[in-house]
């Protein structure tokens, strides 16, 4: 009963694309609205004639922009092949000539036409001085660009690539194609950032009298002076990275190997880091050991000690850290001692070793790979960290927060921002890099899916005692800590009037009830709606990209797949400080020019958290039975009707959890978000940041708290949900790692 | 409303796969399989056999080759717009879709308005007596009745050629023989192409109108069961269907087409396969082995196993050791003792190498 779809003639989707393409020359302003992307005002403002709101092609019939006038051609092309069959190689050819030739065409104008005429000296000269100037890309640029992306994928799909599939093809070239425009492109600008002198021109010196500065470098503190920021940080993160992994490995071991009564309140931890807005645990060290916090006092009335600024420094960030990143070696290290197949260590016992001798010669071995990953993620995680350094650096530099002081501070120089950046990207890149190539193919965790019906051995005695002491003592000052930052946003001044009081509340959050309705008078509304906006526009569009990613990933194979791979998993390993500075620099000017809008904000997390949604999608899609698919295909679905029918539905809990987990980081988010807000988009936490810069402690950490039960109320609610929608036998198996 | 047949034949003209740069899964095979017919493949694991059956579905593009289904040139089609359907071994049943939902699935997909597609469905399921089952979720019925939901999908499509992937291999010992004749009866009512695949050279034999035998990548023989079981092209045909003892043998003298071979003094008869004098192996089954005919190679009964229907000998002698069975249990041989072992007049061949 089946037609072939090869031998048919009429092309919805590529109909879609070349009309598309049509609407966004002849009926879309052209150039970015001002007003922002969902204002519609240009609609009753000039437009179409108007030369800022105009579609090109009216700015094209009044004289105007005419070098946008080749474009024609290649929208013109793929009308050609419209009543073509697919297997015709000319059909091929034409819609690639064109999509290639209307997407080149476009980047090249972009490029070398910007607000101030020409980009580049050479073109001035080659064309003479015409007065040649655009702005931004808006929506009829943007929707041309993608039509001709999807023009180009379908000719490359009817030749054949990926069996011709339309769908894979053009889901691979639009992944491809915005990470390369969000996550390399910026990179790519901010190093050649780097060799930018002050008059503009390139150099090589430039670079290397940055890279080479003392405040890099210098090994001041081996004799009492100051160390560069790069040994700082170096530093900082092999300590941290050494300590999480400790520490989590003694959790682990709790919660696995003994027979410890209140486990689930230990794994309760791992939600933590999740909830918690980074710089907040520093907050609650300075009410706990600051000058005038209650320790320091109480220690100092105690032994009739003066009270110092010890925690203003390296021991003040490296305690902030361990207790920010120990949850995630944590959650790590429970898979990997988990993962560790219990029949091998049961095997180890019937040969007779005994518990010590098992633990220290089959089930530590095991876990070896797993604990140089927590390593390498404590070290990635301490390294980008941005918000502790800030609030409790002190004179201690780091790389991330000196870049931070390189673009804000007075010194406002963004050739040493960038250079910072590198070595800060090196160091992170490095790791990211130990990390897949050597541990990827070391795994020894060796859950199969067939019954594994072993028991895990608890731990030898002599292990048990000191893991338990040191796993509960850290789990109690994790607690007290929280505890701080509760009752810290209800005392009136800490240290100096410790009354109860509410204040601070209701300066964020107070309301008024007015005839007119609500009015939120709290200074904190206003960054508040924008976080949970931004988030909740931003979470989707993560799930989404992320999603297809790992559908790529897991269920098709084409050329190139590892550096794809790759490429999708890099913006993990690059600093938010890193992509905050790389945005700024690379879209304030045309052809993408978004800073100061909320849609760089979006973009950034989108790009930021993109790897959790791939990670989760891999994790759950490589539950389902690949025959699942193939199965549909037979059906005779495409392969994005089988995406749609067959595997989105039965990711649904995968889905939720890169939802709400996308959604959760982006509100708790700080590194990129601080160089990238404005007056009009002012993010949560940089609003908080502020507030700790004035020593306005009660109001901060007043709105700290309320963030974390917002997140843990969103968090407990997809618990719920997805507990319940658990179809069938198979999806049983499948965990959301949340 | 009925399910009908559109059985076209299969054809392969020097398909080759290679995985990644020199793995060859498929090493240039020529297959012809005629339409309304039950092919299977059969083959010890890795020989090939799946990625046969996966480059009909569409699901393994040929590296080089050319596969037709009926007269259409497939060679380059995608699963999707190919008329094949499949039954997976396991199942892949939706687990979030209905029994009914799960059979629609594919007629959705080729064009059928909702209230025909429902009733084609249906009748599907009737087809494999699973009437009344049509809104549980696969995950409420037993692995023999989710294999039957699995057949209806891809039968109610009225597929060109439909593949079988170890359909019984996740079924228990007793359901087997129920569902494979389950499924030989629908083929042969509506007269299906059908492309099975399997290593349980029992389930091949009683099944096929043919099997393909293949080994390491390639084809070793093809044949019906019979000429599989009686004249296998060499030993390893005739060791993979049903057990053979192979044994050296001298073939005296060639008449015709029969040839007179003999083993240790003792001489017999059969079926020369063109062979010349001289050196042979012959192959023989172990109901074919005759024990103390009085006539005979001498051996010694070093094993005797009762197994309810019959008795289970090991003999050794000179010739080495074989295998052989023997339908009275009542008066069993005891290990040890001395016989004379003869050939059946029919059954033993000799191996064409």
């Amino acid at each position: 009963m089946r037609v072939s779809t090869t031998d048919k003639t009429s092309h919805p989707v590529l109909i879609f694309w070349i009309l598309a393409g049509w609407v966004g020359y002849c009926l879309l302003p052209w150039y970015m609205v001002e007003d922002g992307l969902w204002s519609f005002e240009w609609l009753f403002d000039g437009y179409p004639f108007d030369e800022d709101y105009a579609p090109a092609a009216f700015l094209i019939g009044q004289g105007e922009k005419i070098w946008l006038s080749p474009l024609l051609i290649p929208l013109a092309l793929p009308l050609l092949v419209l009543g073509r069959v697919k297997s015709d190689p000319v059909y091929s050819r034409i819609l690639i000539l064109s999509g290639t030739l209307g997407f080149g065409w476009l980047i090249a104008q972009g490029f070398s036409i910007g607000i101030r005429g020409f980009n580049y000296d050479w073109l001035g000269s080659l064309f003479g001085d015409i007065r040649l100037r655009q702005f931004g890309m808006g929506y009829g640029a943007m929707i041309c660009a993608t039509a001709f992306l999807f023009l180009l994928t379908q000719g490359i799909a009817a030749r054949g690539a990926i069996n011709g599939d339309v769908f894979v093809v053009s889901a691979i070239g639009g992944v491809i194609t915005i990470v390369t425009a969000f996550v390399f492109f910026p990179i790519a600008k901010m190093l050649f950032a780097a060799f930018v002198t002050e008059d503009g021109a390139y150099s090589i010196s430039v670079f290397f009298a940055k890279f080479f500065d003392d405040r890099l470098w210098g090994l001041g503190c081996l004799w009492g002076a100051r160390c560069g920021a790069a040994w700082n940080s170096l530093f900082l993160a092999i300590m941290v990275g050494f300590i999480t992994t400790a520490l989590g490995l003694a959790f682990a071991l709790v919660v696995t190997r003994s027979g410890f009564r209140y486990k689930r309140a230990l794994r309760a931890l791992t939600v933590l880091p999740i909830i918690t807005p980074p710089f907040v645990i520093g907050l609650a060290l300075i009410l706990l050991f600051g000058l005038s916090g209650t320790v320091t006092q109480f220690v100092a009335e105690l032994f009739d000690l003066t009270p110092t600024r010890w925690l203003y420094g390296m021991p003040g960030v490296l305690i902030a850290q361990t207790l920010a990143f120990t949850p995630i070696a944590f959650l790590v290290l429970i898979g990997v001692v988990e993962g560790v197949s219990p029949s091998m260590e049961e095997a180890a016992q019937t040969l007779r070793a005994n518990r010590w001798q098992t633990f220290k010669t089959v089930s530590l071995p095991l876990m070896r790979p797993g604990l140089a990953n927590a390593f390498l993620l404590g070290f990635i995680e301490s390294m980008a960290d941005f918000g502790n350094p800030l609030v409790l650096g002190g004179n201690f530099d780091v790389l991330s927060t000196e870049i931070f002081f390189a673009i804000v501070g007075a010194q406002y120089d963004q050739g040493r921002a960038a250079v910072l950046a590198i070595v800060l990207l090196f160091f992170t890149l490095s790791a990211f890099y130990a990390q897949r190539m050597w541990l990827g193919k070391k795994s020894y965790t060796t859950v199969t899916g067939k019954g594994d019906s072993g028991v895990h051995p608890l731990m030898p005695k002599g292990l048990a005692i000191p893991v338990m002491v040191v796993a509960l003592g850290w789990a109690l000052f994790t607690a007290a800590v929280y505890a701080m930052i509760i009752y810290g946003s209800v005392v009136e001044l800490w240290g100096v009037n410790n009354s109860l009081t509410f204040k601070h509340y209701v300066t964020a959050f107070s309301v008024r009830f007015e005839e007119e309705g609500i009015r939120w008078t709290g200074a904190a509304w206003d960054s508040f709606w924008t976080t949970i906006t931004i988030a909740a526009i931003a979470a989707p569009l993560t799930a989404a990209v992320g999603l297809v990613t790992a559908y790529l990933l897991t269920r098709q194979s084409f050329a190139g797949k590892n550096a794809f791979e790759f490429g999708t998993m890099l913006s993990f390993a690059i600093p938010g400080t890193v992509i905050g500075v790389s945005y700024i620099l690379a879209f304030n000017v045309p052809p993408i020019e978004i800073t100061g809008t909320g849609v760089i904000l979006v973009i950034s997390f989108i790009f930021r958290n993109m790897p959790v949604g791939v990670r989760a999608g891999i994790a759950s899609m490589s539950q389902l039975d690949r025959s699942l698919d193939e199965s549909s295909l037979t059906l005779g679905a495409n392969s994005w009707q089988t995406f749609r029918r067959v595997i989105l539905p039965l990711l649904r809990p995968a889905i939720l959890a890169a939802l709400v987990y996308s959604f959760v980081r982006a509100m708790t988010a700080i590194s990129a978000v601080i160089f990238l807000v404005s007056a009009k988009y002012d993010m949560a936490t940089s609003y908080i940041i502020g507030r700790v810069e004035n020593n306005d402690y009660g109001l901060a950490i007043a709105y700290s708290t309320t963030l974390i039960f917002v997140m843990l109320a969103v968090v407990g609610a997809m618990q719920l949900i997805v507990g319940r929608t658990q179809i069938g036998r198979r999806m049983s198996q499948s965990r959301t790692n949340v | 409303m009925t399910i009908q047949s559109k059985a076209a034949p299969v054809r392969f003209d020097g398909v080759s796969k290679v995985f990644g740069k020199d793995v060859r899964a498929v090493d240039n095979i020529d297959l012809h399989v005629d339409a309304g017919k039950l092919v299977t493949l059969l083959g010890p694991s890795g020989c090939g056999k799946t990625t046969t059956l996966r480059m009909i579905a569409g699901l393994e593009m040929a590296t080089s080759g050319k596969i037709l289904i009926g007269d259409r040139d497939v060679t380059k089609l995608p699963a999707t717009d190919r008329d094949v359907s499949m039954v997976f071994q396991s199942y892949a049943l939706f687990p979030h879709m209905t029994v009914l939902e799960n059979v629609m699935y594919g007629l959705t997909f080729s064009g059928f308005a909702k209230p025909e597609a429902r009733s084609r469905a249906l009748a599907g399921l009737d087809l494999v007596g699973l009437k009344g089952f049509d809104s549980r979720l696969p995950s409420e019925l037993s692995g023999g009745q989710q294999q039957r939901v699995a057949v209806a999908r891809a039968l109610v499509l009225e597929p060109q050629v439909l593949l079988f992937d170890e359909p019984l291999s996740n079924l228990d010992a007793k359901l087997r023989r129920q569902v494979r004749e389950d499924i030989r009866a629908i083929q042969k009512d509506l007269g299906l192409t059908v492309v099975y695949v399997t290593h349980d050279q029992e389930e091949a034999l009683a099944v096929s109108d043919e099997i393909v035998v293949m080994r390491n990548a390639a084809i070793a023989q093809m044949g019906t069961p019979r000429q599989l079981y009686d004249a296998p092209n060499d030993r390893f045909v005739a060791d993979f269907i049903g057990e053979a003892n192979l044994l050296p043998c001298e073939i005296l003298s060639v008449d015709g087409d029969m040839a007179i071979i003999e083993i240790e003094g003792y001489r017999h008869t059969l079926p020369s396969r063109g062979l010349p004098t001289g050196p042979a192996t012959i192959a023989v089954r172990p109901s074919r082995l005759v024990i103390d005919s009085g006539d005979g190679v001498p051996a010694t009964v070093a094993k005797a196993t009762y197994v309810g229907v019959r008795m289970e000998y090991t003999l050794t002698g000179k010739f080495g050791q074989v295998f052989a069975v023997h339908d009275n249990v009542d008066t069993p041989l005891e290990p040890g003792t001395e016989v004379r072992m003869g050939f059946a007049a029919k059954g033993p061949v000799l191996l064409p190498e």
